[in-house]
């Protein structure tokens, strides 16, 4: 048992996945010597070598293509996009051909890659380097996509994520880098799964009876600090962690929304055709008899993300989201 | 109008005439040259068969590769097994050469499958349209093999069009950083659909190869062995550790773009005349009859290519529709719970017509 920051966990089933299976390699600008940006995998070049710690050109675009060619032939990819807005380069390849190459060739060639994206705002970053892209990808057919909310789901996810025989795109909360937590980072959880569940089933990340906060990644945190200062005012929500976006457990969703009748969506992208949109349509389509008030929606505008200045603004917030706690219940 | 250069690497003008080049030296039977030309005429019987079945409404469209047989051909047969192909959509002859079977690839001009074969079988992969995506899977298909310690080398198709795609300039980059081996061939066919290579390009493709390190090399592309002597040099120096080439086989798309082209848009007549007097098949048979080729040859060729057009039709026909829960299948490798959901509510959907769906459940023509 260790104290283990989100950065550190995923450092952690990285490393374990590359001494599992020789066919994992890393690829990402500047993850070698530097270990990356945000220094997630540090020390694995200097453990693993350079032929499996990659260092490619920086051509997002090139790296996720030629990800896809060494996967053709067996090997299982792990590709860094270094900023969420760097990765529509590598958009094509991911769509055109990620995406749609295991149905193409009728199951023969499967594309078990992942691609890692550190995404969303918070840390007072430049242009492009806090965007939330997660339903482009959500939108597409052939891709899983999921965001663990804290370090040890970071660091069972990733593991699962390198295991799974479909691509996987896997969105990582740069804000939570340095949330900590207590576990042992040691374990296999693809050898010994005992105890982790799926990572495309959600999570009850608190209990509560009045009304369903729905979060996934870095707004979980929030959301359960949200609950908080709810319980304070005698209200008792519910936070459910969807952790999986694509698939959706749409089952938990509705059993919690049974439960509450009442459900608010919280994602850092902008509301509209966001995710946030799905769970609204889906959960209402189930539950509408039961639902004491409509899943109303927080995020971002529909705007481009703003300057770090008025970046408090934009992401939802304690107040914001007890703003709209405050509509459903009033309903 | 495009004529072509005078500095290409030839080995047979196009009177039939067999010339030498110090560079390239080709060891080849006439017996051997009998077997390309068997190639050549079985691949342009082939696309004279689909594009007669596209206006006969049996294909949505069919993709010519008339006028660049020999630039296939010859690169195809320079293959050695283990080699992959990533090829772009016009690669007949390419395909052909690997033994993938031509109704396979009729499937996805019918609109049966966006497949139609498994690339590991044939070490050919699958049509990428999206231009210039494949070149980087090349690469990355080289990496892996220089990972694995293989003895093989990739050979990925574009064309003039697709020299301009981020993806083709990224892979040159790919390729020459980690020296792969990886043989990019360019058919220029001189259009990008209506676009000539004055709209597409400051600088011939070959010169590309110069700024990313590794040679080029511009090849007349109408000849078969030229093109097979080019290739093989570039396939061997490939597998023996010397990293990428670039051969820019310069041809003519005789035909259209495609079948929903019209090429008289945008060319000039004699230009295509010009051309035609330069097919690649016709300066094959000059050479065969000057050094003594018996009728009995090209009259076998002939029943071998009424035979193969008698499969192509069949075969086309024959292709069975997709039904609407093939969508389902393969989305995912590992089962998902959307697609799950929407497979039962279309699974009964279907089943409400009862006796109905049976009789009308697909998309008649």
């Amino acid at each position: 048992m260790a104290t283990i920051t989100m950065a550190k966990a995923i450092n952690s089933g990285l490393r374990i996945a590359l001494e599992r299976d020789e066919k994992v390699v890393l690829m990402g600008e500047d993850i070698g010597k530097l270990g990356g940006v945000f220094r997630v995998t540090d020390g694995l070049q200097a453990q693993f070598g350079d032929m499996r710690v990659i260092d490619p050109p920086l051509a997002e675009s090139g790296i996720m293509g030629t990800a896809i060619g060494m996967a053709m032939r067996g090997w299982r990819p792990v590709v860094e996009i270094q900023f969420d807005g760097f990765v529509y380069p590598a958009f094509d390849q991911i769509v055109s051909q990620l995406a749609k190459s295991h149905k193409r060739s009728a199951g023969a060639t499967r594309l078990p890659i992942v691609v890692r994206i550190p995404y969303g705002g918070g840390i007072g970053a430049v242009e492009h380097h806090s965007e939330s892209p997660e339903a482009y990808f959500a939108h597409t057919a052939g891709l899983r996509v999921m965001s663990p909310a804290n370090p040890y789901d970071a660091f069972v996810m990733i593991q699962q994520a390198i295991a799974c025989e479909d691509p996987v795109i896997f969105f990582e909360p740069k804000r939570r880098y340095w949330d900590k937590a207590d576990f042992d980072d040691t374990v296999d959880v693809v050898a010994d799964p005992a105890g982790v569940g799926s990572p495309f089933k959600a999570r009850i990340a608190r209990e509560g009876t009045d009304l369903t906060l729905v979060a996934y990644g870095p707004m979980v945190r929030t959301c359960l600090e949200v609950a908080e200062a709810a319980a304070e005012e005698g209200r008792s929500l519910e936070v459910v962690d969807l952790r999986s976006i694509s698939p959706m457990d749409v089952d938990t969703l509705v059993a919690s929304a049974t439960k509450t009748g009442r459900m608010v969506v919280v994602h850092e992208a902008s509301v509209f055709c966001g995710v946030g949109a799905e769970i609204a349509a889906r959960v209402t389509e189930k539950c509408f008899w039961t639902m004491q008030a409509p899943v109303l929606r927080v995020g971002g505008m529909h705007a481009p993300y703003p300057p770090a200045r008025v970046e408090h603004a934009f992401l939802p917030d304690l107040d914001r989201v007890l703003e709209a706690v405050d509509q459903a219940m009033d309903y | 109008m495009i004529s072509a250069p005078d500095d290409l690497i030839q080995l047979l003008t196009p009177e039939g005439q067999r010339v030498s080049n110090a560079d390239f030296p080709l060891d080849i039977t006439d017996d051997e040259i009998r077997s390309l030309y068997r190639d050549l005429f079985l691949v342009r019987r082939w696309d004279n068969e689909a594009t007669a079945l596209q206006r006969q409404g049996e294909l949505a469209l069919w993709a010519q590769c008339m006028g660049q047989e020999a630039a296939q051909i010859g690169a195809g047969r320079a293959l050695a097994p283990q080699d992959m192909v990533f090829p772009s959509y016009r690669e007949h002859g390419v395909a052909w050469t690997r033994g993938v079977d031509p109704v396979a690839i009729l499937g996805l001009f019918r609109g049966t499958t966006n497949g139609g074969w498994d690339p590991r079988k044939h070490n050919f992969g699958l049509y990428t349209i999206v231009i210039g995506n494949q070149c980087l899977h090349a690469v990355g298909w080289a990496m892996a093999g220089m990972r694995e310690g293989t003895n093989d080398a990739v050979l990925t198709c574009f064309g003039d069009g697709g020299s301009n795609q981020g993806d083709v300039a990224e892979a040159f980059s790919f390729a020459g950083i980690y020296n792969a081996p990886v043989v990019f061939l360019c058919q220029n066919n001189q259009y990008a659909i209506s676009e000539p290579n004055t709209r597409q390009m400051r600088v011939p493709v070959f010169h590309k190869a110069k700024g990313f390190g590794f040679p080029g090399f511009r090849v007349d592309g109408n000849d078969v062995l030229a093109m097979l002597a080019v290739t093989r040099w570039a396939l061997e120096n490939a597998r023996a550790g010397n990293g990428p080439a670039l051969i820019e086989a310069f041809t003519y798309r005789i035909g259209a773009h495609t079948t929903s082209d019209d090429p008289t848009r945008y060319r000039d007549p004699e230009e295509v005349e010009y051309w035609k007097a330069r097919d690649p098949l016709l300066r094959v048979k000059a050479y065969l009859d000057s050094v003594g080729t018996p009728q009995s040859f090209y009259d076998s060729l002939d029943a071998e290519a009424e035979e193969l057009a008698q499969h192509i039709r069949a075969g086309a026909r024959a292709l069975v529709d997709p039904q609407p829960m093939d969508i389902f299948d393969h989305v995912y490798a590992e089962p998902h719970a959307l697609v799950e959901e929407e497979r039962a509510e279309m699974a009964a959907y279907i089943a409400q017509f009862g006796d109905l769906s049976a009789r009308h459940g697909h998309g008649g023509h």
